[in-house]
């Protein structure tokens, strides 16, 4: 593993010898160590693993939400904690899994919250933070629906107006934990095309958490792929010359073909 | 003129219009002439004058208080817990405030009476035992998600405050028992010029403070982890949301008694009439649909020849309302 030079300036986040996990007594539970991680300008990161290894953790941990257990994060050459909370709201975002369950907010009033780190005591709104709104909402396509209560929309929808709310927060780096739980087919795949789109022309750094392998291999720049004990970062190509896949997803019941880059079901498995 | 600036300006001259009527209409009607006359001569004596001076103006204004905290305090509870059902005397927080002053009123029996009168040590016991309560269900709260459920450990709690004041009523000498009696009925008229000295700047400073922490509110509506990530300190945050949700309900239940239901229903009325959760705008309509709530309650109350409980009278839409509330959330 090679640790990103400071002058390097596509890096926009980096892990130092980085363990993640939980303070407890006796001793920390460790997730994951050692870990030499980086964010580049303009690429889609996928994590991709098995429930339980650490995903969520990994990203609260790159988030400042959760305290690390030995090395660093260092977020714009400086260390995470360094940041005052302000500060750091805008430099970096994360999007959690869970349903927001809001009563009554409309789409704008819920975009406009990622201008909060910008705007005064009382989030008075100036003519940028405005635009900067109607802009994120157009992203994802909620113009029409710019008024609607978030009640009112469809999962796949109300997932992208919380894209639009850190669109709005205009953040260098964005974090997404699970962006395609509980949608159908056609809006997980626009909802990862969204945020490979956005990587590319707001020039940021995306890394989202998903359980979509496949789509993860076609549209990721790079994949971290993470097993109880490591995690392994390259392309697809370089994960699956490397045999990684095979390694991470290991089962009797099926197993990765890496022409078709598919997960097959063993014949055998199936009931006669 | 947009919807909102045309309902507040509706919503502000309603509650004019209802605190006059509050001080006019009772079981000895004033003409509109004489309280004129009263208003510009407040010093003055008559029939009139002292009706209106010694009993109706102070009335109206711990009315115009007690509405506008109430509600207030239970729109923060409601944005505190992200429950619709939470409120001040749902979650037992006026209990609390009740236990306090059970303690006070009671204890301060075997030693002096000057205690009794004194009106910091009532407000501060009420605000001390609210505080109280407010901390236990938060410390119950973070390990439970559906809102019923927090619901019932508040009827509870109710139930456990409830069991500690009778044990004390068995302790008491019967004078602090009838004194604390006639406090839970819960009453507006009860407040003196003396107590609304205290009670006045302590509930305007709560509403101001609820008023200018509308950015950080809004961000707890999304829950602690979305607020952190747009840069709106969490801890101190609940710190202050508690701390006036405390005030607000502990200083005027000390006064009034504890009154039911519109903490938990103003809030909802507002998001009605406002059709948005942002605070900006919810935390004045709620201010502003309590005061003219509970100026209405006292109105109706005060027809008769013996005034009404208020508590009777707030509950009777309140409750219906909260039914509703959890049907809704069933059919969802």
């Amino acid at each position: 593993m090679h640790i990103p030079s400071p002058n390097d300036s596509s890096v926009e986040l980096y892990t130092d010898d980085l363990s993640i996990g939980y303070v407890q007594r006796p001793q920390p539970l460790v997730v994951q160590e050692h870990l030499h991680l980086e964010l580049r300008k303009g690429e889609m990161v996928c994590l991709i693993g098995p429930n339980g290894c650490g995903k969520s953790t990994l990203l609260h941990t790159l988030a400042g939400l959760q305290k690390t257990l030995s090395g660093n994060v260092i977020l714009h050459q400086r260390d995470l904690y360094a940041y005052s909370m302000q500060e750091k709201a805008t430099l970096l975002s994360l999007t959690l899994t869970d349903r927001v369950e809001v009563d009554k907010m409309s789409v704008f009033e819920l975009v406009s919250m990622g201008r909060y780190p910008y705007t005064n005591r009382f989030g008075k709104l100036s003519s940028i933070d405005t635009s900067a709104i109607e802009e994120a909402i157009s992203q994802v396509h909620l113009t029409e629906k710019s008024k609607w209560s978030l009640d009112t929309l469809s999962d796949g929808e109300r997932q992208r107006a919380m894209i639009a709310k850190v669109l709005a927060q205009a953040t260098p780096v964005l974090l997404f934990d699970e962006p395609t739980a509980h949608l159908d087919l056609v809006n997980r795949v626009s909802t990862l095309l969204l945020l490979k789109t956005v990587a590319k022309e707001c020039h940021v750094a995306v890394l989202l958490s998903t359980h979509e392998l496949e789509m993860a291999m076609q549209l990721a720049d790079r994949l971290w792929l993470m097993s109880n004990d490591e995690i392994a970062v390259g392309t697809t190509e370089e994960l699956i010359a490397q045999g990684g896949f095979q390694r991470v997803f290991h089962s009797d019941l099926f197993a990765f073909d890496s022409q078709t880059r598919r997960f097959v079901i063993h014949k055998d498995k199936l009931p006669h | 003129m947009s919807r909102n600036t045309f309902l507040f300006i509706c919503l502000s001259l309603l509650c004019v219009v209802l605190t006059v009527s509050d001080i006019v209409f009772g079981s000895v009607d004033i003409p509109l002439k004489s309280f004129g006359e009263v208003l510009l001569h407040p010093n003055g004596h008559g029939l009139y004058a002292d009706i209106v001076m010694q009993f109706r103006l102070p009335k109206a204004i711990t009315a115009i208080l007690t509405g506008a905290a109430l509600s207030v305090a239970g729109l923060l509870m409601q944005t505190f817990f992200r429950n619709p059902l939470a409120g001040p005397d749902v979650l037992g927080v006026t209990s609390g405030a009740s236990m306090g002053v059970a303690l006070y009123v009671m204890a301060a029996s075997w030693w002096s009476a000057a205690w009794v009168e004194s009106r910091w040590g009532l407000i501060l016991s009420a605000v001390a035992g609210a505080l109280i309560v407010l901390f236990l269900i938060l410390s119950v709260a973070s390990r439970m998600k559906q809102s019923v459920t927090l619901l019932i450990v508040g009827l509870m709690f109710s139930g456990i405050v409830g069991a500690v004041v009778s044990i004390l009523q068995n302790l008491s000498n019967p004078d602090a028992v009838k004194l604390f009696i006639v406090w839970t009925f819960g009453s507006l008229s009860a407040v003196t010029w003396y107590q609304l000295q205290i009670l006045v700047p302590l509930i305007v400073l709560g509403l101001f403070v609820s008023l200018a922490l509308q950015k950080q509110f809004n961000a707890m509506l999304l829950g602690e982890h979305y607020a952190q990530g747009l840069g709106v300190s969490v801890r101190s945050t609940r710190l202050a949301m508690i701390a006036i949700t405390g005030i607000l309900a502990g200083a005027t239940t000390a006064f009034t008694g504890p009154i039911a239901f519109i903490g938990v229903a103003v809030p909802h009325l507002a998001r009605a009439l406002f059709q948005t959760s942002n605070h900006r705008i919810i935390t004045p309509g709620t201010l502003l649909c309590g005061v003219a709530l509970l100026l209405t309650c006292d109105i109706i109350s005060q027809q008769t020849t013996y005034p009404l409980p208020l508590n009777a009278i707030s509950a009777l839409f309140g409750a219906p309302l909260i039914i509703w509330i959890v049907l809704k959330q069933r059919i969802q």
